[in-house]
């Protein structure tokens, strides 16, 4: 094991996003680190006993279910606003040509249709 | 693996964008409705990301590391606090987290984990590497440190003792590598380019010159 060529930082774009995220939104004081660490250790704990968890993709999908539960507790994203954005995004990536940034459209856009 | 959704459920000549996974549907969903909400700013995001993707790396921890080696003071000051002694170098946890560093000496080898997430000194190190985050390395670095430091082709010599440290949210810790024999007279930044990431988590020796 070399750092010589390190491997990406963030092995996927979301998980870079679910991270970035995270930080500021404590450095903004929605919830303090340790709250988060606690919170997060146990998502983890759970996670961890179906299966061992490699620290990759598994790791972030963890991280972000952590955050997910946080926001919906603090009442800043309640799952079914979460939901229907999420169908929103994915119904203008499937509705977009390739190449062309992807966009929230007005008929998918569930607050603004 | 990543794109493989795009390929599997829809049409082959990628006449629509690439449907990313799942999970970065649902961080795009929270972005969306928290910006709404006016509770993110979206280039403080983008500065997070630039700054753990370019700017924070191994390289901050090997600068602290060499200038130990270098400097007597300095390394006495780090090892009795390095909290202040790292933030002077313009190294800050943004967690308000302590830095603790440990040496590794003729008597005792220190490692580091985090056994309950990936706690993990961000400003010295950036963000660790998946092994660091994984099971097997959170559970065994406490159970069997010496496999685990085998695993990674390191064997410590008979008599020396091994310390395991379990980070925190309020807590992170630095190994202090032995300095490697035949580099006396060497520049800090010379000095610096033998320090590698492992070394500072205490899974590796820092390099030998020519190596």
């Amino acid at each position: 094991m070399t750092d010589l060529a390190p491997d990406p930082v963030f092995s996927a774009p979301w998980h870079g996003q679910v991270f970035a995220l995270t930080v500021h939104l404590n450095e903004t004081g929605q919830f303090d680190w340790s709250e988060w660490t606690a919170r997060f250790s146990r998502t983890l704990a759970a996670h961890g006993l179906s299966r061992e968890l490699d620290g990759g993709d598994d790791y972030f999908t963890a991280w972000l279910e952590t955050l997910e539960a946080i926001l919906a507790e603090i009442g800043h994203a309640a799952p079914p606003e979460v939901e229907r954005l999420r169908a929103a995004w994915e119904a203008a990536y499937l509705s977009t040509p390739h190449g062309d940034p992807v966009h929230l459209h007005a008929g998918e856009d569930p607050d603004r249709s | 693996m990543l794109r493989g959704m795009a390929h599997d459920h829809h049409d082959h000549d990628h006449a629509h964008a690439l449907l990313p996974p799942d999970p970065a549907l649902r961080v795009r969903a929270l972005e969306t409705l928290l910006s709404r909400k006016g509770l993110i700013d979206p280039a403080a995001l983008d500065e997070i990301i630039d700054t753990y993707q370019n700017r924070i790396g191994p390289k901050n921890g090997a600068q602290v590391v060499a200038r130990a080696w270098a400097d007597p003071e300095f390394r006495a000051a780090l090892l009795a606090d390095a909290t202040p002694v790292v933030a002077d170098l313009g190294f800050f946890g943004r967690q308000g987290e302590h830095i603790v560093a440990v040496e590794n000496t003729e008597e005792v080898h220190n490692m580091v984990v985090c056994t309950l997430c990936s706690c993990y000194p961000w400003p010295l190190l950036g963000i660790p590497p998946a092994w660091y985050k994984s099971d097997a390395y959170r559970a065994r670095a406490v159970r069997e440190p010496r496999a685990v430091l085998a695993d990674f082709g390191v064997t410590l010599p008979e008599g020396v003792k091994l310390r395991v440290w379990d980070s925190t949210a309020e807590v992170r810790y630095l190994v202090i590598p032995r300095r490697p024999a035949g580099t006396e007279g060497m520049s800090v930044d010379d000095l610096a380019r033998l320090v590698t990431r492992d070394s500072m988590i205490g899974t590796g020796l820092a390099r030998e010159p020519g190596a």
